[in-house]
């Protein structure tokens, strides 16, 4: 049996620098650098820091990851890049790298879409995938509902959040009760001493009538304004806001709508697979309480781990060696960024 | 020797290869925002153009700026690949000084003192200043073109979108891979680390304090 060809991934979406190499779904390496603590004293991401972060990350990520795999540029068959969607000037750093590396090597090159590169990851963690499935992504770029009936060339977007992504989110409360940047962590932290039932706060687009409009859409904003009002009304009235109750209850209402939206989807599309990815997939609640609804549900719960469910080259790798494995078409050498690429777009 | 030299500081994308007597091959596209497009094909366009093999190439030279840094950046990131990926030197020069290099290879040997302008958005300009041999007295530097001391004429782009601003203008417009490539070929430009001259800093402010969501309590009710 001959091996499977070697395929090397850029991700540059957003405030990581990745490179991955894959073959088939065996992950070789999956080398990250992070602009993350750049970005702290400005409470989210800035797009100017993250690209000029990705320039100087770019050359020297390329060469960890040759070194992890063992492999030199030469033994790599195929090149696949994060065309879209993400931050446009993000976005070119990767794509410009990606096509002079392919001009270097005389390889192919893959413009693929970043989503189903995060649906794509799984298969390094637990094979390959049975499609259909219903896959969740979360994180502070994104907070989507897909349904992928094949991971290298049909992918459809059931719903998406109106306002915040769940991430920003997160981010957002943090600094609200006056917790570090990235919000998620350290919310996830302080909710573990604190009551989740004892503040009810909303939770968003399930009403009923919301519910025939945004059956599949998440929206986060009425419940940062209802975060805020606590608080607010607690420093008023002079009593000490509960850190660790605020944020459990508030954790408990992102993770108790994502969950649910995503079961809903699942059992309302007869799909048995759900899919969980993006950097708020690393929430313990999200994760638990995912875990808990697919059980009962009846449904196969994936996830892979932490390094694959945040931004990274290795999913992207994946998707690339999913799309060269179905013989399609590389992209045109003079393809664009596309920072709002529809998920119907696996390959540019 | 094979320099390959390219320039996305401007909106033109500009690549040239130079074998060490000549540019063999060259191309040029002015079309702001599309340099992430067009700057690939361009550089296998020269490749073909010339026949030869990628594998030939001993150098990259690149214009490091300033200009608006998303089409900056295209050409640094592509030239630091290419130099990792096909294991040779990579070398940055500012990209006013390859503008600069063409005025006085144009003017020789009667130059006079002369500005390079180029467009940097906001209503400002980057700018350098050189003397008649064409070595660099000042800068670079962004600001309005109001803000230039020395009224001289200017080559760029930004000189013609200001040219009150300038008793004269100069050729060319564009900074152009050739006079890139012949000026490190011939050692007359300095050469540096293939870093962007951002000469700005990012457009970012750590959050301002938070609107309060409930209706303001008057203290004296
Ligand atoms: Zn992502």
């Amino acid at each position: 049996m001959t091996s499977q060809p070697l395929i090397l991934g850029i991700e540059t979406s957003c405030d990581e620098t990745g490179v991955g190499l894959v073959r088939g779904t065996t992950m070789l390496a999956n080398a990250v650098a992070s602009s993350v603590d750049e970005h702290a004293r400005f409470g989210g991401v800035v797009p100017e820091v993250a690209s000029r972060a990705h320039l100087e990350a770019m050359t020297p990520t390329l060469h960890r990851a040759l070194d992890e795999a063992g492999v030199g540029l030469e033994d790599v068959d195929a090149i696949a890049v994060t065309a879209g969607p993400g931050l446009a000037g993000a976005l070119m750093v990767g794509v410009s790298a990606a096509k002079a590396l392919a001009i270097a090597v005389d390889k192919p090159l893959y413009g693929v879409n970043h989503l189903v590169g995060h649906v794509a990851a799984e298969q390094l963690e637990n094979g390959a995938l049975t499609e259909p499935v219903v896959a969740l992504l979360v994180s502070g770029g994104h907070t989507e509902l897909l349904e992928v009936s094949d991971v290298a060339s049909a992918a459809k977007l059931l719903g998406g959040t109106i306002d915040d992504a769940a991430g920003e989110a997160f981010d957002k409360i943090a600094r609200l009760i006056g917790l570090p940047y990235p919000g998620g962590p350290h919310i996830q932290k302080a909710a573990a001493d604190g009551d989740p039932s004892s503040i009810r706060f909303p939770r968003g687009l399930t009403s009923e009538r919301d519910m025939t409009r945004h059956r599949y859409d998440f929206s986060f904003s009425g419940l940062k304004t209802a975060v805020a009002r606590w608080v607010e009304t607690a420093e008023r009235d002079g009593v000490p806001v509960p850190v660790a109750d605020v944020a459990a209850a508030f954790q408990e209402s992102v993770a108790d709508v994502l969950t649910r939206k995503a079961v809903l989807a699942c059992q309302e599309r007869d799909i048995g697979t759900m899919v969980l990815a993006g950097g708020v997939a690393a929430n313990a609640r999200v994760r638990d309480l995912a875990r808990e609804r697919c059980a009962e549900a009846g449904i196969e719960l994936r996830q892979p781990r932490l390094s694959l469910c945040t931004d990274n080259g290795a999913m992207i790798a994946a998707l690339g060696a999913a799309v060269v494995e179905q013989n399609l078409e590389p992209s045109a050498p003079d393809f664009a960024t596309d920072s709002s690429l529809p998920v119907t777009q696996v390959l540019v | 020797m094979l320099l390959l030299a390219l320039d996305t500081s401007t909106p033109a994308v500009t690549v040239a290869l130079h074998d060490g007597e000549r540019a063999v091959a060259h191309s040029t596209h002015a079309d702001a925002r599309r340099h992430t497009e067009l700057l690939a094909p361009a550089i296998s366009d020269v490749l073909a153009e010339a026949g030869v093999d990628r594998r030939e190439i001993t150098g990259v030279a690149v214009g490091i700026g300033p200009g608006p840094f998303t089409g900056l950046r295209v050409g640094v990131t592509a030239a630091r690949t290419l130099g990792t990926a096909l294991d040779v030197p990579v070398v940055g020069v500012c990209s006013l000084d390859i503008i600069a290099r063409e005025v006085t290879m144009r003017e020789a040997p009667h130059g006079s003192p002369f500005l390079v302008v180029t467009d940097a958005r906001r209503r400002e300009v980057y700018w350098s200043a050189y003397d008649s041999a064409g070595v660099r007295t000042r800068g670079p530097e962004v600001g309005p073109a109001s803000g230039i001391p020395d009224a001289l004429p200017a080559a760029g782009a930004g000189a013609r979108t200001y040219r009150d601003a300038f008793p004269g203008l100069l050729e060319p417009e564009f900074p152009s891979a050739v006079f890139l490539a012949a000026a490190v070929v011939d050692g007359a430009v300095d050469t540096c680390e293939p870093r962007p001259l951002y000469l700005r800093r990012p457009d970012a402010a750590p959050p301002a304090a938070r609107k309060p969501v409930l209706t303001p309590v008057h203290p004296s009710r």
